[in-house]
């Protein structure tokens, strides 16, 4: 606890350049870059964890047989994959790591709003997930899958189930107190004069991802401990066997388990809108269309569950609602990615690591996108309901959308934490490989699903063999292009060029500053940035201390 | 308190100004407390599904008794009013007034903790006897929690108060605040969940 001290101790005597003690990574510090971070650092170790479950999890199908491993392990592993992945690398990662990082910055503070509460709710995140996966060393992990329907979470193995539902409770918390958090930090924490629609648009994504993880990640704790009841104290909520009703648990996980969707993808929607503006040097197109979009999703992000369960039996009436709201939400997201076509027209483009990244995450989330809105419509998902056209579908969100965006915004924000810049060649070699081993891993999935390959089986019928060997040799590409990323990070801290503050020329707040930044993020005053996106007008005769986008709008063009 | 409002005080001065933290902090709790109604939100969703969609088996349907439930709402209520003189009195700097009436409000919290026991001993089921049974005590159980929580809280509270020597004071009682708030919350919680248990 020595390092709760830090801000105060720090604040009292003349700010200075970050220290470069890498310890203080280890620490329990409360300084929002710091946490920033650990949370990426963190979030990035579990995903090669989580990365290693999927490289094994594409070895067994790469053959019909189960050969490989053991049914119950293949459960394990399909288990410990999906929980990985959401709960411990793409939630920590695009809200915890780019939020905390990035907020304060945007509002025009020091710190974030509550800096200990801050740090507790990154340090539940390393003893979960390693809890989680010792299960699997301990008893044999949760063999239920990420959503732990009962009745199998009831019949598997309890122990493993327990661990899972504690682990998964303690990320929640950690991501409650996350959420609170960034929600005080925007709405109270801006500096004075800046108004809530001249924030850079990642703040909105960051405002309602909160919202959304405030309103829905209590309910997924009730139901895990009720669930926890039924397995430990042999209740009967859950459990048909006992008068007790499955549907509801369905019904109370999606409503946190939707909106989870959005919660991993709104934060990429700003972080994209972050970039793209910066490398086109225009303006991001429509910002009060995106800020009403973005709070569109909100609301009906929230209304849309049982979409995921029509073949629960669900009564006709809900599965009218259900597909009516799903395909609004075709909507606001529309606008989004028209907004920001729109906002690389006729914008000079520099084709670099982060635009590459951030426009394959365009052409990813669209397919994604529709696959989505064809699988809102009940006769089309009755007939792919859990088969390889959802796992095909889901991929291309939060691998396509999600972590291609948070690959783009270590390119972007690179330079800004360790003041170096990383290696172009190899940031697209990076990009080429990962863009065609996702499309090549997850495209012939869809054909997988449509011939009725059901998902979570370690065997399939032999037809289906050949597609599921390029589908595997996807995943090993996928895997590859992880290596010149991992050299391109660690060899960049230590001889990448100097980047100096503004090597993009950027007018977001964070780079009006030192890189790294200070540890109080300006010497002197925060600046008063008004206008985010005023690009428009030659280098030479922008002031980037001053820009004012209205004014350089007006004359520059 | 490491809470910093850097944005509205100069550097040297980060972490100084109590009156403002006071502010982010209960707005923090504020929303922390959206989020635990949420959870109930939750289990009172599953029990009004349960009701409508599972019907219990005849032989299985208790009546329950209402002079226990009502008297514990009224406990509850009162301890609310009479917390809110506490928080009266401390800003009018009676210490020892204030300290009072939060010994009252724990008191009635602690009646309302004893109560509770007496009904879950004299009523005819058990956790795992039938789901009405089970969500009747997760529901009840969940809220009991809440109000043990509250109850420490209160006495936390009541010792920072004491004069002299207690943190808590006319100018700075954050703690007393927070307290009050969470107290209310449950309150109000309970008030919902009476209704949806014991009326409907």
């Amino acid at each position: 606890m020595t390092a709760t001290l830090t801000p105060q101790a720090e604040s009292s005597r003349p700010p200075s350049l970050q220290p470069h003690g890498w310890l203080r990574y280890l620490s329990f510090s409360v300084d929002h870059k710091v946490i920033g971070l650990q949370y990426l650092v963190c979030g990035f170790a579990f995903y090669l964890i989580g990365g290693a479950l999927a490289g094994a999890i594409r070895t067994e199908l790469a053959s019909p047989l189960s050969d490989f491993m053991p049914r119950e392990v293949y459960n394990q592993v399909l288990t410990l994959h999906g929980t990985v992945m959401i709960f411990l690398w793409i939630v920590p990662v695009v809200n915890g790591a780019f939020g905390n990082y990035l907020i304060p910055f945007y509002v025009g503070a020091r710190d974030m709003a509550f800096p200990r509460l801050n740090a507790v709710a990154f340090w539940l995140i390393p003893p979960a997930g390693l809890l989680l996966i010792s299960s699997y060393f301990i008893t044999g992990a949760a063999q239920s899958g990420w959503t732990a329907y009962p009745p199998l979470s009831l019949t598997t193995p309890a122990i493993g189930q327990i661990i899972w539902i504690l682990s998964v409770l303690l990320l929640g918390g950690s991501s409650i107190f996350g959420g609170i958090n960034f929600i005080a930090t925007i709405l109270k924490l801006r500096r004075p004069g800046l108004k809530l629609m001249q924030l850079p648009m990642y703040c909105w994504a960051m405002l309602g991802t909160s919202i959304l993880v405030v309103l829905s990640t209590p309910v997924l704790a009730g139901t895990l401990i009720l669930l926890s009841f039924d397995i430990v104290a042999h209740t009967g909520f859950f459990n048909p066997g006992m008068g007790g009703n499955v549907v509801v648990y369905q019904h109370l996980f999606w409503f946190y388990s939707h909106p989870a969707v959005y919660i991993m993808v709104l934060p990429a929607f700003g972080l994209v809108s972050e970039i793209l503006p910066v490398h086109c040097r225009k303006p991001l197109f429509g910002y009060a269309t995106m800020v009403v979009s973005i709070m569109a999703i909100v609301v009906l992000g929230l209304v849309v569950w049982a979409h995921h369960m029509f073949t629960s039996g669900t009564p006709p009436w809900m599965r009218l609602f259900f597909t009516i709201a799903t395909a609004f939400i075709a909507v606001p997201t529309g606008i989004k990615f028209f907004n920001w076509l729109a906002t690389l027209w006729g914008g000079r483009i520099s084709l670099n690591s982060a635009v590459l990244f951030s426009c394959g995450f365009i052409v990813n989330f669209v397919l994604g996108g529709i696959t989505g809105v064809a699988l809102a419509q009940v006769p089309f998902d009755v007939h792919v309901h859990d088969t390889y056209f959802v796992v095909a579908h889901f991929h291309y969100i939060v691998y396509g959308g999600s972590v291609f965006v948070i690959f783009a915004s270590i390119y972007h924000w690179y330079p800004k934490v360790t003041g170096r810049m990383l290696n172009e060649p190899l940031g697209r070699l990076h990009f080429l490989i990962t863009f065609i081993g996702f499309n090549l891993c997850f495209a012939p999935q869809h054909w997988l699903g449509l011939n009725g390959m059901p998902r979570r089986v370690a065997e399939y019928d032999p037809q289906f063999a050949f597609i599921n060997q390029l589908s595997s040799v996807g995943a090993l590409l996928m895997a590859i292009s992880t290596l010149p990323f991992l050299w391109n990070v660690i060899a960049s801290a230590f001889q990448g060029e100097i980047a100096g503050d503004n090597p993009w020329r950027a007018l977001t707040p964070e780079w009006l500053t030192s890189s790294p930044p200070p540890v109080e993020n300006w010497r002197g005053e925060a600046p008063l940035v008004t206008e985010p996106y005023g690009y428009g007008v030659a280098a030479d005769e922008l002031d980037l201390k001053a820009a004012s986008g209205r004014d350089l709008w007006s004359s520059g063009r | 308190m490491t809470t910093l409002n850097p944005s509205q005080a100069p550097l040297e001065q980060a972490g100084a100004s109590a009156e403002h933290h006071a502010d982010h902090r209960i707005f923090g709790l504020a929303t922390f407390l959206v989020a635990d109604a949420m959870t109930f939100a939750g289990f009172f969703a599953a029990y009004l599904t349960f009701k409508a969609v599972n019907p219990l088996q005849p032989g299985a349907i208790y009546e329950l008794e209402l002079p226990l439930p009502i008297l514990n709402t009224v406990l509850l209520l009162v301890s609310s009013f009479t917390f809110h003189r506490a928080g009266v009195n401390l800003r009018r700097g009676m210490n020892q007034r204030c300290r009072q009436w939060l010994l009252l409000s724990a008191v009635l919290g602690l009646a309302f903790l004893a109560s509770q026991m007496v009904e879950y001993f004299t009523l005819p089921f058990g956790l795992t006897d039938n789901l009405y049974a089970s969500t009747f005590y997760a529901l009840t159980g969940f809220h009991g929690l809440h109000v043990t929580l509250g109850a420490l809280m209160i006495l936390i509270v009541w010792w920072q108060c004491r004069t002299p020597g207690g943190r808590i004071t006319a100018d700075n009682h954050f703690p007393l605040e927070a307290a009050e708030l969470y107290w209310h919350f449950v309150d109000g919680i309970w008030v919902i969940l009476f209704v949806i248990l014991y009326l409907i």
